[in-house]
């Protein structure tokens, strides 16, 4: 009787996990995997054109191997778009990631007034959406309305820096708050003891507090990575306002450009695929860099 | 665990012995704050200026137009500002509910059962974070068309129920906050799992889930790539594509300026508000999640 009991009990709990998870399984297989799967379809189709184009069936839709895959690797445009973003990256991640960490540091520090104000403020742009920190910032460029005199912000060659900054503005808190937060769960002995060793604030912060952020470090300079790779909405929202930023920018931008302006899926399929590769590459490839190095040190 | 550790840590007195670095950390910790502010005052500041004033008064000297420019705003196509404003909510509230239930349930079950597969299940849910929003958008958008979907409030809601990482968090959550040994003794009881989720999990949950929504709701709040690609018709659009559109529409137009900073100011509050009164929300638990990673 009892035993029956368990059996039945245990069928019953084996279930219940997979009907748990059966709304995020079905949302994962309709709005992930299929459009992964239609992607990887449409870019290695073509168009085929037969006569004039005219008529019906005059176009068809044909197997194209990797040809669209060779044209986005070969597309000169494309890659200019990643040198633009590289250099807006390196910026961005090294700006933002250094105010987050000098931030974290400063109020986890001994002795800091307005901890609770200026935390809360600099973590205030979190709740600002990218396309209103673009438009604010914009119109601060423009030399029209501009309180820093007539600074050509957008220009071609103040444009990224301008850009970076927008994105430093708005992700500093957020990381700032992901390492303050992990900085404060660390017990205050540890400091206690060095203090008593004779270690400076700034020998804490240096050699105690930043090897107890590296986790979290490679964990936001992860995120920050897929996201910078994924630079859209910025340039997209700063564009009409100058005429530096082209249609293709940004390599997301030209994929946009090439399915909704010039309305070839197929290279914007095969191109959304290598800016997939080329973020999973980054960020893996980050990871094991700096694993190896965790590792090497220790 | 994450969480209460914080708050013990947050409670402790701290050390007061010698002060080596001064004022140093609250310089560096204001000029942040300066910098971070300067724009939203400025926006604040803007959007009471006339069209006259916005061009000639000093930057920071507040200016008389703010009613007329409310008006105004409020006036342009019929009042299409507010429509943005009730669909942004609508996305992000209906999203973020939607999202946390879903990630609650999956993060439990994944925290709390040992069943064949789960480890699979897990990294196929979590590996969600590393695909690009465009491998994504572009073909949601194509398919959504083929269902007779796209440019309706489903094709902006349904894509960002799924979020991976309010699953990885539920699952930490979960681990932390519901004793194995609670629902044991339930199970002793003849409670069936559905019951036990709803009963004992739930009301342990209930911290957790409020920081998902809240993350979701920011998230889908500040979202632009996938309702500027799925939707056509501005009377659907969120607050994010509306004000694109009305740059777009206006930046060669300096007489429109007002519009475009009023409406950038009012779609500030909304969030701001309640970030500021969530404040205990994401102050523990949301980075309860980011130390245990």
């Amino acid at each position: 009787m009892t035993s029956r009991k368990k059996g039945v009990r245990v069928h019953r709990a084996g279930a219940a996990p997979y009907l748990f998870l059966a709304p995020a399984m079905a949302l994962f297989a309709l709005f992930m995997a299929l459009p992964i799967g239609y992607t990887i379809y449409l870019s290695l189709r073509r168009t085929k054109v037969s006569g004039l184009g005219l008529g019906k069936g005059a176009r068809r839709e044909v197997f194209a191997g990797l040809a669209n895959y060779a044209a986005a690797v070969g597309d000169g445009e494309l890659w200019a778009g990643w040198l633009r973003v590289l250099a807006y990256g390196a910026l961005v991640l090294v700006l933002m990631l250094g105010l987050a960490l000098v931030f974290a540091l400063m109020l986890d520090a001994a002795h800091v007034r307005l901890a609770r104000l200026t935390r809360i403020s600099i973590f205030l742009p979190y709740a600002v959406p990218g396309v209103a920190a673009t438009l604010m910032w914009g119109f601060l460029y423009l030399p029209s309305l501009s309180p820093f005199g007539e600074h050509p912000f957008l220009s071609a060659g103040l444009v990224t820096f301008s850009m970076a900054n927008v994105a430093v503005w708005g992700g500093t808190g957020f990381n700032m708050l992901v390492l303050y937060t992990n900085l404060r769960a660390v017990p205050r002995e540890y400091y206690e003891a060095a203090r008593i060793d004779g270690a400076s604030e700034l020998g804490i912060a240096l050699r105690i507090k930043i090897p107890i952020l590296v986790p979290s470090i490679i964990l936001t300079t992860v995120f920050s990575v897929i996201a910078t790779v994924q630079v859209f909405t910025e340039p997209t929202t700063l564009r009409p306002l100058t005429n530096t930023i082209s249609s293709t920018w940004s390599p997301l931008m030209k994929v946009y450009r090439d399915a909704f302006v010039t309305g070839d899926l197929y290279s914007a399929a095969a191109t959304s695929m290598v800016i997939a590769g080329i973020s999973l590459v980054l960020s893996f490839g980050f990871l094991r860099v700096v694993k190896n190095r965790a590792f090497g040190e220790s | 665990m994450a969480a209460t550790a914080l708050r013990g840590s947050r409670g402790q007195a701290r050390p007061s012995r010698h002060r080596p670095l001064g004022i140093a950390p609250t310089g560096v910790l204001v000029l942040g704050a300066i910098y971070t502010l300067f724009p939203v005052s400025w926006v604040v500041v803007a959007a009471t200026k006339s069209k006259a004033e916005l061009f000639s008064t000093s930057t920071f000297a507040p200016g008389a137009g703010l009613l007329s420019n409310l008006a105004d705003l409020f006036a342009y196509r019929d009042g299409v500002f507010w429509l943005w404003l009730l669909n942004t909510a609508l996305y992000a509230g209906g999203g973020a509910v939607l999202s946390t239930a879903v990630s609650t349930i999956s993060g439990y079950a994944l925290a709390k059962y040992s069943f064949p597969g789960r480890g699979l299940i897990f990294n196929l849910l979590i590996g969600g974070i590393l695909v690009p929003s465009v491998v994504l958008a572009i073909p949601q958008y194509l398919l959504f068309s083929k269902a007779g979907l796209a440019d309706t409030y489903w094709s902006v809601l349904l894509p960002q129920i799924l979020h991976p990482y309010s699953i990885y968090l539920a699952r930490i959550y979960s681990q932390a906050a519901v004793p194995g040994s609670l629902l044991e003794a339930g199970r002793l009881d003849g409670a069936g799992e559905w019951r036990l989720f709803r009963r004992v999990a739930l009301p342990l949950l209930t911290p957790g889930m409020v920081t998902i929504f809240l993350f979701q709701f920011v998230a889908i709040w500040n979202n632009f790539l996938l309702p500027f690609i799925m939707l056509g018709d501005d009377h659907k659009f969120p607050l994010t594509v509306g004000l694109y559109t009305l740059l777009a529409a206006g930046a060669n137009q300096p007489s429109l300026y007002n519009l475009i900073i009023t409406g950038t100011m009012l779609s500030l509050i909304p969030l701001i508000a309640l970030f500021l009164t969530m404040q205990r929300y994401w102050r523990t638990d949301l980075s309860g999640g980011a130390v245990k990673s």
